[in-house]
């Protein structure tokens, strides 16, 4: 068996393969082992300071500490549902640090850690889990588009928006980009397949960043695919790289050569990000019915937070003040994030009617009316009482 | 004034659309260098470039939600949907994307996207050419659906369609496409009649006849046809299927006191339904009859040689007709 746990493409590999060694295959770009030594790749030099270092570090504390709190929200009734991103922060935090202010990225309903690197508050995806809106924030504020809840649908936006990037003639020089999310089950999508041929006819500015974290709820990636993912992208004729998907600094290289090759009018890149879901698919989820706690155990030692920070130990970039001061400040964040949650107001009941069209709509302002006065036939009866 | 197929009259009305906002795209198989399969868009792609009026690949979901992408980008796409039967690979885009993304942004993003389907029977084809699925898309919240009925609709109400800032899904009746009649096309689109109302096609006493689309004309026919055997039917066309106007439909059942709804789609569940619910509600002791309804049954669509059983004919209006005035 080969050791990134595929063999040959002729080859259906079993589940004991998803622990296989990614670190070690030719065909994966890594930066940084899991044991927190700075390797090199020739088509990804990567060159960061003692400070960017450890901003990345930073990141990947804070999102988990967002993630780690919103669970125990859901745990307490403050949430509806939760969809972890535990084990998943490099991916999503070298990627999104990849990304430049006239970017757009388009994220699945997990990219808690695309939002921070894209300057979202956090306490705007919690309005979505609580169930006080279906996310409500402004996507072009941020170049970070709403969450996206059916599996895969996004691409297809995400093709459309950077097909109106090169109309607008932002390819080349200071050229934009656009960055898609989605997982190793969204790859089965026909929309996802669809979005590859788009992309590829009209050699759209989008890159394709796949987090294969192993598992659609509780489908292995052996049910969606019988070779690498990344290799699909030839079939569609754009490029594919298997990236470290625990390895930020990996994933901030590749992500930022494909995204300027996207820029500079050489159209879409395919990123697999492998890498694995720590927790439950959300929190209504109990993966202990359909894996193994061995393969867990094997993922735990490639932690994606672990490596940065021994690295930044054994490089002496970084002291117990600078740990500590981190673990601190994201105290200090769950506190608010959790303090914001639970004085959320729901929304009036009204509010049902609002945004559903730009312009009057004569049928949903009658409704509107009746379920008004329908309403204050209650506050009525409540005077008279 | 212009003598133009209905056709021909969507073409004028959307070069005019391209022409009015550099903004403006139009997308969908075949709609470039063959101009459609309807010949809606001939010759656009010449005048407009490859870039404005785009031969997209097959699939019809990559379609719209491409659109919806564009529209993100601030572009104000005009999909083509080939025929009726075809928009279901789309259902997911158009259902679950295009028409909640107002909401889900809690108004931050507008959706200027229009879709337009040929739709409805009569041409003899194969299956799935020939459905009416309105409602589907009528039954869902976030987006307008409007059908056409003439030329000179078509002309207003595709400009009017690509204006909007809310997604429009655009039924147009593919048997009516090669009917002729004058057109305005120097008319003010400011001045035309709302998008979102209904019109009056034949004034009438005794009863109200609702349609729209294909069977506009059939029920203008009928009304014809029952003027000489002294009924008095009036003819709206419904022209918007969301929002409904209620109010030109209230109006007239209040004077006529008897209504036949008529549509292609089967009965079950259709416009219709909705319609008469509103109708027995609003205006209930105005009525002298139920409210009827003519239509599809509630089977698929035929075979081409069964489908003049199918499809609501002159006759089958005026016997619904005959039955409403029989209370």
């Amino acid at each position: 068996m080969a050791v990134d746990g595929y063999g040959a493409a002729t080859a259906v590999p079993g589940p004991a393969s998803l622990q296989g060694q990614a670190g070690s295959s030719p065909e994966l770009v890594q930066l940084l082992t899991p044991e927190g030594e700075r390797v090199t790749h020739p088509d990804y030099p990567l060159e960061l300071t003692a400070e960017e270092v450890k901003a990345l570090y930073r990141d990947l504390v804070l999102v988990r500490r967002i993630d780690t709190e919103s669970i125990a929200l859901q745990r307490q009734g403050e949430l509806g549902i939760w969809a972890s991103l535990l084990g998943q922060e490099a991916a999503q935090v070298g990627s999104g640090r990849a990304l430049g202010p006239h970017d757009m990225a388009f994220p699945t309903y997990r990219e808690h850690g695309v939002a921070w690197c894209r300057g979202l508050d956090p306490v705007k995806l919690l309005e979505l889990f609580r169930g006080v809106s279906h996310g409500g924030w402004d996507p072009a504020e941020h170049g970070f588009h709403l969450y996206t809840i059916v599996i895969g649908a996004q691409t297809l936006h995400a093709t459309g928006y950077a097909m109106g990037i090169q109309r607008d003639g932002a390819v080349g020089e200071d050229g934009q980009a656009v960055i898609v999310y989605f997982g190793d089950g969204a790859t089965s999508q026909g929309d996802v397949n669809e979005a590859f041929i788009w992309a590829s006819v009209f050699n759209a500015p989008v890159v394709f960043f796949c987090q294969n974290n192993q598992w659609a709820i509780s489908e292995p990636l052996e049910r969606q695919s019988r070779i690498p993912l990344y290799q699909r992208a030839r079939g569609f004729g754009f490029p594919g790289i298997r990236v470290d998907g625990n390895d930020v600094f990996a994933c901030l290289a590749v992500t930022r050569k494909a995204m300027q090759a996207a820029r500079d009018g050489q159209g879409p890149t395919f990123i697999e990000a492998f890498t694995y879901r720590m927790g439950a698919h959300t929190t209504t989820d109990d993966p202990t019915r359909y894996r193994l706690a061995s393969e867990l155990e094997a993922w735990k030692l490639k932690d994606p937070l672990e490596r940065v920070k021994a690295y930044l130990v054994r490089t002496g970039a970084a002291d117990q003040a600078f740990f500590e001061g981190v673990d601190e400040e994201a105290t200090v964040l769950g506190k608010r994030v959790r303090t914001a949650c639970q004085t959320m107001p729901d929304p009036q009941p009204l509010a049902i009617f609002d945004n559903v069209y730009a312009e009057p709509n004569a049928l949903l302002e009658a409704e509107r009316a009746q379920f008004a006065a329908y309403l204050d036939s209650f506050a009525s009866e409540e005077v008279a009482q | 004034m212009t003598t133009l197929t209905l056709s021909k009259a969507l073409n004028e009305g959307l070069r005019k659309a391209l022409e009015d906002n550099p903004k403006v795209i139009i997308m969908g198989e075949d709609v470039g260098k063959l101009g459609g399969v309807f010949r809606v868009t001939d010759g656009l792609q010449k005048d407009f470039g490859e870039d404005r009026v785009i031969d997209t690949p097959l699939a019809e979901s990559g379609i719209v939600g491409t659109a919806i992408g564009l529209a993100l980008r601030g572009y104000r796409p005009v999909c083509e949907i080939q025929f009726d039967g075809f928009v279901f690979p789309a259902f997911d885009q158009i259902v679950s994307q295009l028409a909640k993304l107002r909401l889900r942004s809690l108004g931050h993003i507008t959706m200027p996207v229009v879709i337009r389907i040929p739709f409805g029977g009569g041409i003899g084809a194969v299956e799935h050419h020939s459905e009416s699925p309105e409602a589907l898309f009528a039954h869902t919240g976030g987006l307008r659906v409007v059908a056409c009925s003439s030329p000179g609709d078509a002309y207003t109400m595709i400009q009017q369609s690509v204006r909007s800032p809310d997604p429009v899904i655009f039924f147009e009746p593919k048997r009516r496409y090669w009917d002729k009649a004058e057109v305005d096309l120097s008319a003010a689109l400011d001045e035309a009649t709302p998008l979102t109302a209904a019109r009056t096609v034949a004034q009438g006493t005794d009863l109200t006849v609702l349609a729209y689309g294909p069977m506009v004309r059939t029920c203008v026919e009928a009304a014809v046809a029952a003027g000489e055997e002294g009924r008095s039917l009036e003819v709206i066309d419904l022209r918007s299927l969301s929002p409904l106007d209620m109010d030109t439909v209230l109006a007239s059942v209040r004077r006529t006191g008897r209504c036949v709804i008529v549509h292609e789609a089967a009965v079950s569940g259709g416009l219709g339904a909705e319609i008469a619910a509103r109708i027995t509600q609003d205006c209930f002791y105005h009525l002298e009859a139920p409210v009827l309804r003519v239509g599809g049954f509630s089977t698929p669509y035929p075979p081409s040689r069964l489908e003049e059983h199918f499809l609501p004919d002159l006759d089958r209006v005026l016997d619904a007709v005959d039955r409403a005035l029989a209370y």
